[in-house]
């Protein structure tokens, strides 16, 4: 009984430390080959377009309506006690600072990254990354070097895009809709917002474009077992990567702002 | 030459080499033959590097290629071409893009000139007007083909084939092993394969060898395999489901 329970609570903690291990080594083989030539730029771009502009509609819905939304009910709120003036720096602080960056990291983890894992897992259970190999190419290198250079170049690009649309559906609601003057609510935007808070957005943009790509390609990488080894791959990759997103964001906050 | 000596390999505790010994001579055609899960694909890759032994070595014209680095061993590799099971075609490149990887990653070559290499290669292996396809859109039979057409693409000097006829019609299948025994004429190279195809073994081996329990128990010509008095060799290669192979998860 002793044996078993040991063996149980054994199993919980080894295998999450061993796939943190193995994550932590294909990071470590990724910043290895990154600068080892030959430059893959075409497979790059591919993946840059891939991830960054085919995101772009989905990213442009979600921050536009999250824009409208934060302006909503922060004007009915703060009209309790008069502060409707203050909407536009709420939604631009709230945009730059936090939903720019985890919004689009979330949006694009559940597109990009959960077609990284389907698509490597297929390819690791039809053999493919092994005939990669005997092709004399580094997986890693062909692979998920790309990915992961994308994934951290334009999700940032991704997070700009959204800060502005988001205090662009912002001004929709405040000013056209709800008639408060557009002035203001353009004054109120810029005066509380500093580069500090664009900057510190997108230092968690890049962060989680590296967290979200790494994590997605590992889970295709190692999946096993076909159609249900790519399911379960694809399924944790979405799931790990927005954890991993949503619990480093806390941390990351709590440094750069602080 | 190819020399795997005492080659142990085991996955989560189940060791499925156990000291395997093999010897291919320069051109010789050898194939390997043994039960599904007997550990034949898993032998096959560590000639080409994909696994690693924990005990042995594997030898490659007088070189241990578990002491090479990425670099060496991704030299070796040009010099090795392998067809697998399942074909392995990249599906989002279509087939001379997958014919013509290997010269694309590592050598200068423009497109144009893969191409009408990779469609030499295709003629090669009995293909024609089939380069502008994608993978989805072949026969099994194709497949095996296209990729049988990338592994020679770089010209190497040894092919490893995995189960070339496995999933094939007979016909399909013979198809395949005249390729095979063309591509030995044609390009004199040392080929290793594995199969369970015993028709297909007899056709193009020059030696047999069989691995059962994790080594090689037998190896011979093509006739002396067919006249051995080995038990577990004659059982094997009649094809009978009684005499002394264990059969995991059958019981008698």
């Amino acid at each position: 009984m002793l044996v078993r329970l040991i063996e149980f609570f054994g199993v919980i903690i080894v295998k999450p430390v061993e796939g943190v291990g193995r994550a932590l080594l294909l990071l470590g083989s990724v910043l290895k080959n990154i600068f080892k030539p030959p430059f893959d730029i075409r497979n790059i771009f591919g993946q840059m377009l891939e991830i960054g502009v085919n995101s772009l509609p989905v990213v442009l819905i979600t921050a536009i309506f999250t824009g409208m939304v934060l302006a909503l009910q922060s004007f009915t709120g703060f009209k309790r006690f008069g502060a409707e003036g203050l909407v536009g720096s709420v939604v631009a602080l709230s945009m730059t600072r936090e939903l720019g960056p985890v919004l689009s990291a979330l949006i694009v983890t559940g597109r990009a990254g959960a077609a990284m894992a389907a698509e490597l897992g297929t390819m690791r259970v039809t053999e493919q990354i092994d005939a990669l190999e005997t092709l004399a190419t580094n997986p890693v290198k062909y692979l998920v070097v790309p990915r992961f250079l994308s994934g951290t170049i334009m999700l940032p690009a991704l997070a700009v895009v959204t800060d502005i649309v988001g205090i662009i559906g912002g001004y929709l609601v405040t000013v056209v809709w709800l008639g408060a003057s557009s002035k203001a609510y353009m004054r109120a935007t810029w005066d509380f917002l500093k580069t500090d808070d664009i900057y510190s957005g997108l230092i968690k943009s890049c962060f989680f474009g590296a967290a979200f790509t790494l994590i997605s390609c590992y889970k295709g990488f190692y999946a096993k077992g076909g159609a249900e080894g790519v399911g379960q791959a694809t399924t944790g990759a979405v799931v790990f990567s927005s954890m991993t997103i949503l619990i480093s964001d806390y941390f990351l906050s709590a440094w750069l702002f602080k | 030459m190819i020399e795997l000596k005492g080659i142990h390999k085991s996955f989560e505790e189940k060791a499925v080499l156990r000291g395997v010994d093999l010897k291919v001579e320069k051109g010789e055609s050898v194939v390997v033959i043994g039960g599904s899960g007997s550990g034949k694909s898993v032998l096959l890759k560590h000639i080409i590097g994909l696994l690693k032994p924990e005990e042995g070595t594997v030898t490659i014209d007088s070189t241990d290629i578990s002491r090479l680095d990425e670099d060496g061993l991704n030299e070796l590799r040009k010099k090795t071409g392998m067809l697998f099971q399942s074909a392995a075609l990249f599906d989002s490149m279509n087939v001379w893009e997958n014919v013509g990887f290997g010269l694309k990653r590592h050598t200068s070559m423009t497109d144009r000139e893969i191409k009408e290499i990779a469609v030499q290669k295709l003629k090669l292996v009995g293909l024609t007007g089939v380069e502008g396809l994608m993978p989805s859109e072949l026969s099994g039979g194709m497949k095996k083909r296209v990729g049988l057409a990338r592994a020679i693409a770089m010209e190497p000097d040894i092919l490893l084939y995995d189960e070339p006829t496995t999933g094939l019609d007979p016909i399909m299948a013979d198809a395949i092993n005249d390729l095979i025994i063309k591509m030995r004429e044609k390009l004199h190279v040392t080929s290793v394969a594995i199969t369970h195809d015993m028709r297909s073994a007899y056709k193009i081996a020059d030696t047999i060898a069989m691995l059962y329990n994790g080594v090689i128990i037998a190896r011979g010509t093509t006739d002396e395999i067919k006249n051995t008095s080995d038990p577990v060799v004659r059982q094997f290669i009649e094809g009978r489901s009684t005499g002394p192979i264990i059969i995991e998860g059958i019981e008698r």
